[in-house]
């Protein structure tokens, strides 16, 4: 029983990083209707950034955060500006296959800047965990932190696409751009800004990632990148609460797999999950089903 | 004697046929004055098996318009099939047991491509993607947990681990995450020529025929193509699993040439590989993809470019994102237009 409660802990605290993740692939679905290959990616170049600014210029863990968050939030501007907002009214195909483009650039950039050498990523929170039931069941402080932060981030986004003049743009340009533009709203910087708040989610959720799984690569991102973007899909792709949901259970989901099942074919499970539900539910388990007009 | 005059798409698909058969023509008869050097001549398989690669997918992309990021995942199951098939086979004959070995990974990569199409053809949007990106991590997992062997009795499969037991001089052809080692190097250039031949066959005849205009009609506008009595299911699945059975050829092709095949060297990356050798070579455009898929393949190897190794995935990654952009954003593409197809409007006008 407390190894099931054990393993339902990592479950969850490896579901919220998905979550984290997940929630920047399903806010830039839900917008820009585009699938952003490369945030993924964004998660590698945030995690790398701290780990440079913490390991190489001795700054303090929480500056180090922050400096990945404003980098990558500046990176998600850029690569938006450069490589997707020409191709506004291209096919999803072709945007696709840039995103893929962006994508590959980031890691093969991060390999020629930092090269393919495993980093070992410093860790930020005591290593000693909080031992309860006699030291039967322990809980780390990174998944605590890790938890916590996906509660207070998931908190925050509601609010602000429920509250501020901001969110309210995103959602009426996500319900339909043409129309918003005619409201007067600026259709171009609400696209960018979505990209900014995904990106700067994704530094976060690199910096935890990393000090879950400490080894760090240019290709680090990538596997959690499909794996949140599954997590996205499975919650129901462009809403928020179903990217928590869905990133939570995946994170349950692979942990169990691998503990009870095959620990080599964890992702292979992971995967078959999410062909499930897309059979099953092809707009996911909280996604609208939308009718289609013509 | 009255002139056959050929439309400009028939036109296009004999030149097509006829640069291959040059193409390989001239190979030979360089090869034959000993003028390719060993680089060269070791490259020629692994060219034709991607340019089959590149063929095959672009049926996927071009022609049926959907995006597909597992190619490499139909290979894999291609080169293992394959693999396994021209080890277990008693045919003596080299060139029969290669073809034999070829149907048997094509039609296993059918198969799977059928196992995976059904299900999610049937959705819209980009899930084919997304799906065929999951099938080729799902392939890689299988493959590297599977073991089979054979000894006198036949072929012993095991999953997971290595459970069999051998009765008299068996041996292990598919050992999990050490792959297909030793492997009979059965594949030669002529069989990779014609395998390329037969795809480019397969592919200009569904384009030309009624199954091959009613899929392009779904790619063009998938709801008119529905609303008049178009099966979308069938004929999605139709060209789906043509082109899973030609990359699973191509994929046996390919693993009959090296002498030892890991399920790493299918990964998301060769799906990449391939998908920038459709892009770049164009979309729908069969010579493009041929040209694209044996430059990128032999560009690498040459000399002059050698020194740049390195950056070969960063030049890629940047010319795909150009040349999307360069296709696509319409502000680009005036300029282009206006810029090199001036003569070509005039010439339209004085007519």
């Amino acid at each position: 029983m407390l190894i099931f409660l054990n393993h339902l802990i990592n479950g969850i605290s490896l579901g919220s990083v998905y979550a984290i993740i997940a929630l920047g692939y399903t806010m830039v679905y839900g917008i820009a209707k585009m699938l952003n290959f490369a945030h993924g990616d964004v998660i590698m170049v945030g995690a790398y950034i701290c780990f440079f600014s913490v390991s190489s210029f001795h700054l303090p863990p929480a500056a180090g955060v922050l400096l990945a968050v404003i980098a990558c939030t500046a990176l998600g501007i850029v690569i938006e500006r450069l490589a997707y907002k020409p191709l506004r009214q291209a096919t999803s195909l072709a945007v696709l296959i840039t995103a893929i483009g962006v994508s590959y650039f980031l890691q093969n950039g991060a390999q020629l800047l930092w090269s393919s050498n495993i980093k070992m990523f410093p860790s930020f929170f005591s290593s000693q965990p909080i031992s309860l039931f006699g030291g039967e069941l322990k809980i780390t402080i990174a998944a605590i932190v890790t938890v916590l932060a996906c509660v207070v981030i998931m908190l925050a986004l509601t609010w602000f696409t429920g509250r501020t003049k901001m969110g309210k743009a995103m959602r009426a340009c996500s319900e339909d751009k043409g129309a918003a533009q005619l409201m007067g709203i600026n259709v171009n910087a609400t696209i960018s800004m979505t990209f900014a708040i995904g990106s700067a989610l994704a530094a976060i959720a690199g910096v935890l990632f990393c000090s879950v799984y400490p080894t760090l690569t240019p290709t680090t991102g990538s596997m959690p990148g499909i794996k949140a973007f599954t997590a996205a899909v499975f919650g129901g792709i462009g809403s928020i609460p179903g990217a928590l949901l869905g990133g939570i259970l995946l994170g349950i989901i692979e942990i169990f797999a691998s503990a009870y099942i095959s620990t080599q074919m964890s992702n292979a499970i992971v995967f078959a999950v999410l062909i499930v539900v897309l059979l099953v539910r092809p707009s996911g388990l909280l996604g609208k089903q939308i009718r289609e007009k013509v | 004697m009255k002139k056959i005059r050929l439309n400009r798409t028939s036109r296009v698909n004999f030149a097509t046929f006829g640069a291959v058969i040059l193409a390989y023509a001239i190979i030979q008869i360089m090869r034959s004055a000993g003028l390719l050097s060993s680089t060269v001549q070791g490259q020629l398989v692994p060219i034709c098996a991607y340019v089959a690669m590149a063929l095959s997918l672009n049926l996927t992309v071009g022609v049926l318009g959907e995006l597909s990021l597992g190619h490499a995942g139909f290979m894999s199951v291609g080169a293992f099939a394959g693999a396994v098939a021209a080890a277990a086979l008693p045919i003596p004959s080299n060139a029969l047991r290669l073809a034999a070995a070829m149907l048997i990974g094509a039609v296993f990569a059918a198969a799977v491509g059928t196992l995976v199409g059904i299900p999610v053809l049937r959705l819209n949007g980009d899930y084919l993607a997304i799906v065929t990106l999951a099938f080729g991590q799902i392939i890689k997992s299988i493959v590297e947990n599977l073991y089979i062997g054979m000894d006198g009795r036949g072929l012993h499969v095991s999953f997971l681990e290595n459970r069999i037991i051998f009765r008299d001089g068996g041996r292990m052809i598919l050992n999990g995450a050490m792959g297909v080692n030793g492997i009979d190097k059965i594949s030669s250039f002529t069989a990779g020529f014609i395998l390329i031949m037969l795809v480019l066959a397969v592919i200009f005849n569904l384009v030309g025929s009624r199954a091959g205009r009613a899929i392009m009609a779904l790619r063009d506008n998938r709801i008119a193509a529905e609303s008049v009595g178009i099966n979308v299911t069938k004929y999605k699945l139709m060209a789906f699993v043509i082109s899973a059975a030609m990359a699973g050829a191509a994929g046996t092709l390919f693993a009959l040439g090296q002498n030892t095949i890991t399920a790493n060297k299918f990964d998301f990356n060769t799906s990449i590989l391939i998908l920038v050798f459709v892009v770049l070579g164009g979309q729908g455009n069969m010579w493009g993809s041929i040209v694209a898929a044996t430059f990128l393949t032999v560009l690498p190897e040459t000399k002059a470019m050698r020194g740049l190794a390195d950056y070969r995935m960063l030049v890629y990654a940047i010319v795909l994102i150009l040349v999307m952009l360069a296709t696509n954003n319409p502000t680009v593409q005036d300029f282009i237009n206006s810029t090199f197809r001036r003569k070509k409007k005039k010439g339209g006008a004085a007519k």
